[in-house]
């Protein structure tokens, strides 16, 4: 009997490798370069696992050109992949550029910071490369399971790299605490994806969604308590208030470029998830989770600002205000199909804000990755001009400054609240946004108008160097942030191309 | 031609961030070049203008946002005509007028960016396009408050831009609610073109009301009208002497000339409704503009403090919804516009020599320096509103459009005439007249180069106190076709009222 059964042919789905490229290509360039380096005793020569991970991370991005142009074909369209595991959209591919990008900039950023801070071996890049691919699984996934696999080799990547820099004892720290919390929030998820798979009978999405339309669950609430505990699950990943505890003194403790990683990638992967799960999947459902969301991003809105004017670390400053750009998300979240558009040009936007940031933390941070008080970059202006200017202008448009990307993103999320008449939630991110505006003119404050009093800052500690790739990298995030606010049009329209679909398999 | 108008002040700003370092005389040459192009094509609009015509001239609309419905809309009228004129002329004064003292690259750069900024405010016609103008413009006002301002300039630049910015943060609410809420009372595609949505007035009259207040708030910010206009006397007193200029000249009209074309022309119902409260905040402004500036210590702040009494004419003046009041308040603005620049730039040039401005430290500088003392002279029963200067056309307009609409406001308005006299000629006999002090009696005299940048000032004074009739011919037209505006729709929403309930329009698009 037995051995009939193992006889039988395991049914394997069929797999178009084509549209599954950018994940391969991510992570098989992850492992080969972890198997290349162990191979050989001595470490590869400086700068080049930092111009491997670009180069494959730029393959990844060059391989959704030929999938987005095969979703937006009207004959062809989004799919399901590996028997609807997967699936292909204009979404997925959306996210899975942007952690391209975000892996590029990163790792151009990485490859000066790891020379300055005397970190061998090319780890950072192998797990950056990881953790993006896990990223691109958990954005295209189209099945429960399989996000939280995509969630889990994101995450745990992430951890390890937080705890990258091992003699700060801040970086172990901000590894433990992002391990332990972030687990936690791994469970709330998995748990709520049980309870969702026990009340709709399946933990794929497209199935789920047509199970919901079809059916009208009398008692719903185990599916109710389920999509709580998966929105616990997303908020402690995107840093929404009250879960946003960690993101301060992770984003201290963890090494600037990582820093400037989590902000970007790993938040917008988990807002991506998000979407996914609540916008599109739950969208019958909008009214039973609008009113949490409608919470998270109050608090996060409020706390956010409110709580960065208070701080005198510029790396804590802008996770509080990355905690209020996450509030910002929300907004458009909130607005559910509405503001899916919205949220992803916000997320683009903020992408190359917040790694540009981060990069200018990493130069001023200096040998030790310890100088990120606002008394450090007194007189930045001065001494290193364009530096400051680059950093001025990411700042302001984190603040929402016209003409840059910033600026169309807040409008963006305000015009997707207005047009599902939620007034009040604009109000309140437009008033926030204007408290946060003071957390970046303190900032620039201390750039420009504070003087140093002693002639230069070199004087007390190691100077601040310019690596040619972080020039290079921050570069392309100011200008990428003008080109969002200046010729916003074809981005917007990207977005607006980038719709989520679910496919399922129940027709 | 508008397009470059803003774009060749901007260009410049990016070409001065390019220049070396070290090359002061060189910025200065391409900071004069680049406004003075900007203020020529200001100039060459004027000779243009199609006098006695209503609408909108020079109009450029290209699509910009498709997606969001945001044009490049961009057109002069009447109300825009002088104000542009005004920038024009301002900003290469300032630049040529007023040298800092150090980092002349940025400084240059902010002043070139301000312009380009302003000008893009007078000329957008799309809401989108102007509150991205509006705003742009507090960034480099802020840096040029706090890099090159006096004393006390971080507090005095943080406080102008927070206000501003608190201030705006619920006009851009109320400018996506006005595109949603037309979008959905008149059908059609979302657009934020301000000509569209203003002449279809498918706005239900209750969501009006309270959009008109968001907009208000950032306009009453900007004016500043009592009580929002504690940041006022801060940053003009730290601001370096061209920031000083381009605020009043100009920065202080983007509020103003904001009610004009987004409250009146957008809203003419909540306007008319809320006309009593605007109408008294702004004769509450001048009588206290007035009161404090006499009050004043530092000469710099008096002229601040009669800023806000001088706005608040033209705020009266704009809602009164007179045509003479509307004419009042626009040619109010140019003359404003005109006489405290000469104010500041005066100030400025005394305290470039004294390192003071405080008005007890300054006695008898009519014996040591008598030209300046004529000129200041001038300036001020300008200011004064004296019958035969820039002053006075605008300001008598004002409050005969008052008086036809609003009687008693319009008496309590006019006693700020004689106040005005009263600190100016006040100060005046402090600063110039009896002996010089010791320190004083070295005070230079006025230079052949200030003369020359004050003399097209003082050729203004004096010219559009004597012969506003140019003027009027231009800004007429538009104000008559406003004043019927908000008339025609103002008046009969009892009947709109009944056909289209608010709250039906305002939700009708759930």
């Amino acid at each position: 009997m037995m051995f009939a059964q193992i006889q039988r042919a395991l049914p394997t789905p069929e797999v178009t490798w084509s549209a599954l490229a950018p994940q391969l290509i991510l992570m098989v360039g992850g492992v080969l370069m972890l198997t290349v380096v162990s191979l050989f005793k001595k470490q590869p020569p400086k700068g080049v696992s930092a111009a491997y991970a670009v180069i494959v991370a730029a393959a990844a991005l060059i391989s959704t050109i030929p999938l987005w142009h095969r979703v937006l074909n009207p004959k062809e369209g989004p799919t399901g992949l590996v028997s609807n595991a997967i699936g292909l959209d204009g979404f997925s591919l959306f996210i899975t550029g942007l952690l391209c990008i975000a892996v590029i900039l990163v790792a151009l950023v990485a490859d000066g910071y790891l020379v300055r801070e005397g970190i061998e071996g090319p780890e950072l890049f192998v797990l950056l490369l990881l953790s993006a691919s896990g990223g691109v699984v958990m954005v295209s996934a189209n099945d429960l399971i399989v996000m939280f696999i995509g969630l889990e080799i994101l995450s745990i990547s992430a951890y390890v790299m937080a705890a990258m820099h091992a003699r700060r004892l801040s970086s172990q720290e901000a590894g433990i605490k992002y391990f332990v919390l972030g687990a936690f929030a791994s469970a709330f998820l998995l748990y709520g994806i049980a309870m969702i798979y026990g009340a709709t009978g399946s933990t794929n999405l497209g199935d789920i969604q047509t199970f919901l339309s079809q059916n009208v669950l009398l008692h719903d609430g185990l599916l109710v308590t389920g999509l709580a505990l998966m929105l616990v699950g997303f908020g402690f990943k995107i840093g929404a208030v009250p879960f946003h505890q960690w993101t301060p003194d992770v984003y201290q403790g963890a090494p600037s470029p990582v820093t400037a990683f989590m902000a970007s990638a790993v938040k917008a992967a988990a807002f991506a998830g998000m979407i996914r799960v609540f916008s599109v999947t739950f969208g019958t459902y909008v009214l039973d989770w609008r009113p949490a969301v409608f919470a998270l991003a109050t608090l996060s809105l409020l706390a956010g600002s409110i709580l960065a004017v208070v701080q005198t670390n510029v790396k804590r400053m802008l996770a509080y205000s990355s905690i209020s750009h996450a509030g910002f998300i929300l907004v458009g979240v909130h607005a559910a199909s509405k503001g899916t558009s919205a949220a992803l040009f916000y997320l683009a936007a903020y992408t190359f804000m917040v790694i540009g940031s981060f990069a200018v933390v990493t130069m001023v941070g200096r040998t030790g990755d310890g100088r990120h008080s606002l008394d450090d970059y007194k007189g930045l202006g001065r001494s290193r001009p364009a530096l400051a200017l680059a950093f001025a202008v990411l700042l302001l448009a984190q603040a929402g400054a016209p003409f840059t990307g910033g600026f169309f993103a807040k409008f963006g999320v305000i015009a997707a609240a207005a047009s599902s008449h939620n007034w009040s939630l604009a109000i309140i991110a437009m008033l926030t946004a204007a408290i946060s505006a003071f957390l970046y003119l303190r900032i620039i404050v201390f750039m420009y108008f504070e003087d140093t009093g002693d002639a230069s800052a070199g004087v007390h500690g190691p100077s601040v160097r310019i690596p040619r790739a972080a020039s290079f990298a921050i570069g392309i995030a100011v200008v990428a942030t003008l080109a969002l606010g200046i010729i916003p049009q074809p981005f917007i329209q990207l977005a607006k191309d980038a719709v989520p679909q679910l496919s399922s398999s129940t027709p | 031609m508008l397009t470059w108008m803003i774009l060749v002040p901007a260009i410049g700003a990016v070409v001065i961030a390019l220049l070396p370092r070290h090359r002061p005389d060189l910025h200065k040459l391409a900071a004069v070049l680049f406004s003075s192009v900007g203020g020529a094509i200001a100039l060459y609009m004027l000779s243009q203008f199609h006098t006695r015509t209503p609408g909108f001239q020079f109009v450029q609309n290209s699509s910009w946002i498709p997606s969001l419905g945001i044009g490049w809309h961009l057109g002069v009228d009447g109300l825009s005509l002088f104000l542009l004129a005004l920038s024009g002329l301002l900003f290469p004064l300032a630049i040529i007028g007023v040298t800092p003292h150090e980092d002349t690259k940025p400084y240059y750069s902010w002043m070139l960016l301000l312009m380009a900024g302003s000008m893009g405010v007078f000329v957008a016609l799309d809401l989108v396009v102007f509150f991205l103008f509006f705003e742009i413009v507090l960034i480099p006002m802020y840096f040029l408050i706090g890099l090159w301002g006096h004393g006390n300039r971080i507090y005095a630049a943080t406080k102008f831009f927070i206000y501003t910015m608190f201030g705006s943060a619920l006009m851009l609410v109320g400018i996506v609610a006005t595109a949603y809420l037309h979008q959905s009372a008149s059908g059609g595609r979302l657009t934020f073109d301000l000509v569209r949505i203003a002449t279809d007035q498918s706005i239900g009259t209750a969501a009006a009301r309270w959009i008109f207040l968001s907009f208000a708030l950032a306009f009453s910010v900007k004016v500043p009208l009592f009580p929002l206009h504690t940041w006022l006397p801060d940053a003009h007193t730290e601001a370096p002497t061209a920031g000083s200029v381009i605020l009043a000249g100009v920065m202080l009209k983007l509020g103003t000339y904001g009610f004009l074309r987004f409250g009146l022309y957008l809203f003419p119902e909540a306007s008319k409704t809320f006309a009593p409260v605007l109408l008294t905040l702004g004769t509450i402004g001048i009588v206290y503009g007035a009161v404090c500036a006499t009050m004043q210590r530092d000469l710099k702040r008096l002229v601040a403090y009669s800023s806000v009494a001088h706005l608040g004419f033209i705020v009266i003046g704009t809602f009164s919804l007179t045509v003479q009041g509307i004419e009042g308040g626009v040619l109010q603005m140019v003359n404003h516009g005109i006489s405290t620049p000469a104010l500041f730039l005066l100030v400025g040039m005394i305290y470039e020599r004294r390192h003071t401005r405080r008005i007890d430290e300054l006695s008898g500088l009519q014996k040591v320096a008598p030209v300046m003392a004529g000129v200041f002279t001038l300036v001020m029963l300008a200011s004064i509103g004296l019958p035969g200067l820039n002053g006075f056309p605008g300001e008598f307009l004002a409050l005969i459009g008052t008086f036809r609409s609003a009687r008693w406001w319009g008496v309590v308005a006019a006693s700020g005439v004689i106040l005005a006299a009263l600190y100016l000629l006040w100060a005046y006999q402090r600063v110039f007249h009896g002996e010089p002090t010791e320190a004083n009696r070295s005070f230079r005299d006025i230079t052949f180069a200030e003369g020359l940048v004050m003399a097209p000032l003082l050729v203004l004074i004096v010219f559009c106190g004597l012969y506003p009739k140019p003027m009027l011919d231009r800004i007429e037209p538009s104000a008559k076709a406003l004043v019927v505006h908000v008339a025609k729709y103002a008046n009969d929403v009892d009947a709109r009222d009944v056909e289209l309930p608010p709250v039906a329009a305002a939700e009708s698009g759930k």
